[in-house]
């Protein structure tokens, strides 16, 4: 043990990991990894996005091979080749991406991979099986369901029940509260402790300071790759702990200057439009967005936020209104056009629509000004110049990649966030547009994109920047819009919202009833 | 009305007999697929297995072990396609039509070479052994339905494998993990199910049931070796897997459906109709492909589960 810290039981520990190396095409993800863990504890893994933390479980968990380092089980050598040797050590994880079939039902995903499962199974008493965990551990899900019918907090419960179903006495789970509602982590927490209530150890992922301090026994924090501290939990804090995470203080609060709005940028004027589905998702939607101004957009998700981003990137048609960009008529325009009119997109999606994962991260950094000269001339790409370009971007922007032509999708999400933030912010002229640009970030990262939104705002660009994280809202934005059901139900200032009003607002609530709060059509009618 | 009785017994027996290759195929296709390989080659495999399996009833008198050689012939190229794209994680779709390739060239080679001097070398226009029709006597005087037992033992071995290989699929502890590795190989292999030798022991067992389809062709259907004795069904059977949505009991279905048309176009040829016959003959393929479209378009808009998710997709442990 590297720094002797043990939990109150004193004993051997179950697990011993020592010296775990694994190295990945131009990356080293665990760099000689010492790990502890005891009997009936929950040690939280904490580290940055891209800390290796996934890695290092799934190398315990049998999924990826280390390139160095043994494997301790109680006094014993183990090698773990296999998911399948991990699980008949009694080690199980729940993954990150979740790891179920969805075409299967609840109990064939439970039971599938088990080598003593008999030729047919039986599934009546499987079933009988599966409620009595779910009862014993609280983990309430129909065994018969199939796992498209159910919600992701639902899936994560199959996922624990698979490890308890098969009798793990050490359970790994990846980032679980992730994808979970704050009622759901409260639920999450009950069954750790009937899980740890009965003897079995627990290894928490996370990069959330506030769930180490919630659920965890001891901490052990990882930064790029290494291990930087083990402490017990009782014996540190937040502040610490964010230090330790991100190697820096940490801000918790960006200072920022107040806004000076210039000219109109972006006018909406009853605009609107329909979902997927057909189904209206803007309903006479009008808003004014300044130069020099962050203007947020709160609401509940689903309420026409994707719709609005889609509208101004012109991924999406309008049935009526008018949109302005610099006074000029954008109404049904392309989505080139929109990218010629100087509109940036940070869109909530960063795999699907914001890069091209197998594309290197030049390329993908190219992607919006490769037509022209200088990186391209007469339609050839000038492959030099987009190296140089990147290059010099890969450097503003602190991405941190092994090389400008390794393919995105190697890249943790915190850097292919940043990756699309240099390439919108490079190209865009006049208006960000930013969904969800902090979901999923740690805190440094988070930091980092709050920054460059502000330092748009201060160069005199305009932002709409769409968030479900009210705080992310209050700190950065400037005027507060906030969506419901397709319409903007009041705009708050941000100097004097609070998060009571804007939660009225979010639920439906009419902005007259409301003090200090504009509603939305006069703001235009000022117009 | 006995007339009628006869002309629909006639029908219904053509129609199982030209469906028993198609049936065998996709039941092979299927758990292929199901796998998450998806084998573009059963053109050729059928023509090979076809070809060698009527050479080697012919030298050896012995249509049973045509068929075993037949089999093998499938599995061979099966595990050529197997090992290009499990292993080598070549493109599913270029390695299986290479094999169609190969196999299509190695069958019209092999039929102007097997054969013996006395016939220039060829396979062409001699005859070998052959799985006759076995008339149950008492079921088959059954009206209609005494068609289903009228058939040849390749067609009656359909009875049991079909169901069979439903049941297998669906209800047995290996048609899970079988299902699983062709929806999510990350999962599967996760849950310790080795997603690698699934892929080959599949792929080949799928393969072998395509050489027997293809075997049915020369020593049952229509016994002998000409060129492209197949006549595309090796492509009906990828049509049929669609159809079938990867359930072999649908499969039987599709099949039926085809070798229906084919039945009926048959007799009506035969009945000296006025419509020419190219036109006949373009029928089951017409039909395959109105019967696809219908499908495509009924699933889009119910929702139905389709194929298996990582069809195509080469499976690494440690990508990204
Ligand atoms: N399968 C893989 N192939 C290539 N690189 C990988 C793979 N898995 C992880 N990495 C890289 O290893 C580093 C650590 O990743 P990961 O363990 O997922 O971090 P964490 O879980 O702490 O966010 C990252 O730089 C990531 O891009
Ligand atoms: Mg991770």
């Amino acid at each position: 043990m590297t720094d002797g810290i043990r939990p109150l039981t004193v004993s051997a520990p179950v697990l011993r990991m020592r010296g775990i190396t694994k190295r990945f095409p131009g990356v080293l993800a665990n760099d000689r990894i010492d790990l502890d863990l005891y009997r009936g504890e929950v040690l939280a893994l904490l580290g940055e996005n891209g800390a290796g933390k996934s890695t290092l479980m799934n190398v315990l968990a049998g999924l990826y091979r280390p390139d160095a380092g043994t494997i301790l089980l109680g006094e014993t050598h183990v090698e773990i080749d296999s998911p399948r040797d991990a699980a008949e050590l009694g080690i199980g994880m729940v993954h990150q991406n979740f790891m179920l079939v969805p075409t299967m039902t609840v109990a064939q995903n439970i039971v599938l991979g088990m080598p003593d499962l008999p030729i047919v199974p039986d599934l009546e008493e499987i079933h009988r099986q599966i409620e009595a965990l779910s009862n014993r551990y609280g983990l309430l899900v129909d065994p018969q369901a199939y796992i498209w019918q159910l919600s992701v907090g639902e899936q994560q419960r199959v996922e624990i029940l698979k490890l308890l179903y098969r009798g793990a006495d050490i359970l790994i789970l990846d980032e679980p509260t992730a994808v979970l509602t704050p009622q759901e982590i409260e639920e999450l927490g009950h069954v750790l402790a009937a899980v740890q209530a009965e003897g079995k150890s627990i290894i928490f992922i996370t990069h959330k300071m506030g769930e180490v301090i919630a659920f965890s026994d001891r901490v052990c924090v990882l930064r790029q790759g290494r291990v930087v501290a083990t402490k017990r939990t009782a014996e540190t804090n937040p502040r610490e702990l964010a230090r330790l995470m991100v190697g820096r203080e940490v801000l918790f609060q960006i200072e920022k200057a107040p806004a000076d709005p210039g000219e109109t940028l972006l006018v909406l004027r009853h605009v609107c439009a329909d979902n997927d589905k057909g189904l209206p998702a803007l309903r006479q939607l009008s808003l004014v967005v300044r130069r020099g101004e962050i203007l947020g957009i709160a609401g509940v998700a689903g309420n026409g936020q994707r719709e609005l981003a889609e509208v101004i990137t012109g991924l999406r048609d309008i049935k009526t209104g008018e949109i302005l960009i610099n006074g000029r008529d954008r109404t049904s325009s392309s989505p080139l056009q929109m990218i010629e009119s100087g509109v940036g997109h940070i869109p909530a999606d960063r795999m699907g629509m914001g890069t091209v994962g197998n594309m290197a991260v030049a390329d993908n950094l190219a992607m919006k000004s490769y037509r022209s000269p200088p990186l391209a001339e007469y339609g050839i790409l000038r492959r030099e110049k987009i190296l140089r370009f990147a290059r010099s971007l890969i450097e503003a922007f602190g991405i941190s990649t092994p090389t400008p032509q390794t393919p995105v999708k190697f890249l943790s999400g915190g850097n292919i966030q940043k990756t699309i933030l240099a390439r919108e912010i490079d190209a865009c002229a006049s208006l960000l547009v930013a969904v969800y640009p902090s979901r999923g970030l740690d805190v440094g990262a988070t930091e980092a994109v709050r920054r460059r939104l502000l330092e748009q705002r201060d160069a005199g660009r305009a932002v709409l920047l769409i968030s479900e994280d009210l705080d992310e809202l209050l700190t950065v934005a400037d005027r507060i819009a906030v969506l419901y059901e397709g319409r903007v139900m009041g705009i708050v200032p941000t100097a004097s919202a609070d998060v009571e009003t804007v939660g009225l607002l979010m639920s439906g609530s009419e902005a007259a009833e409301l003090d200090g709060v504009t509603s939305a059509p006069s703001t235009v009618g000022a117009f | 009305m006995t007339g009628l009785v006869a002309l629909l017994t006639s029908i219904l027996t053509i129609t199982l007999r030209a469906g028993t290759s198609l049936i065998f195929g996709t039941v092979g296709e299927i758990y292929t697929e199901r796998s998450g390989i998806l084998n573009l080659g059963i053109e050729g495999m059928m023509l090979a297995s076809a070809v060698t399996g009527f050479g080697v009833g012919y030298y050896s008198d012995s249509a049973l072990l045509g068929l075993v050689v037949a089999a093998c012939m499938g599995g061979l190229l099966a595990a050529v396609h197997a090992f290009l794209t499990v292993t080598m994680r070549a493109n599913q779709v270029v390695s299986g039509l290479s094999i169609t390739l190969f196999g299509t060239g190695l069958a019209s080679f092999l039929g102007e070479r097997l054969g013996p001097a006395t016939n220039n070398h060829s396979l062409v226009g001699l005859i070998g052994p052959r799985f006759s029709p076995l008339v149950v006597p008492g079921l088959s005087q059954i009206p209609v339905l005494g068609a289903l037992f009228r058939q040849d033992p390749l067609t009656y071995a359909l009875y049991v494998l079909v169901p069979l290989a439903w049941y297998y699929l669906y209800r047995t502890r290996f048609g899970l993990n079988l299902r699983a590795v062709g929806e999510s190989p990350l999962t599967a292999d996760a849950m310790g199910v080795d997603v690698i030798r699934i892929r080959y022991l599949y792929t080949i067992l799928g393969g072998m049931l395509v050489g027997v389809g293809g075997a049915h062709l020369s020593l049952a259907y229509a016994p002998g070796w000409t060129e492209n004795l197949t006549g595309g069904r090796g492509w009906i059977v990828i049509a049929l897997v669609i159809f079938a949505m990867w359930n072999p009991l649908r499969a039987v279905l599709g099949a039926i459906l085809f070798g229906g048309i084919n039945a009926v176009q048959f007799r009506l040829q035969a009945g000296g109709t006025t419509i020419a016959s190219a036109y006949l003959n373009m029928l089951p393929y017409l039909i395959t492909i109105l019967v696809l479209v219908a499908m495509t378009w009924w699933e889009a808009l119910s929702h139905r589960v389709g194929a298996p998710a990582a069809l195509g997709v080469p499976y690494i442990r440690e990508d990204k």
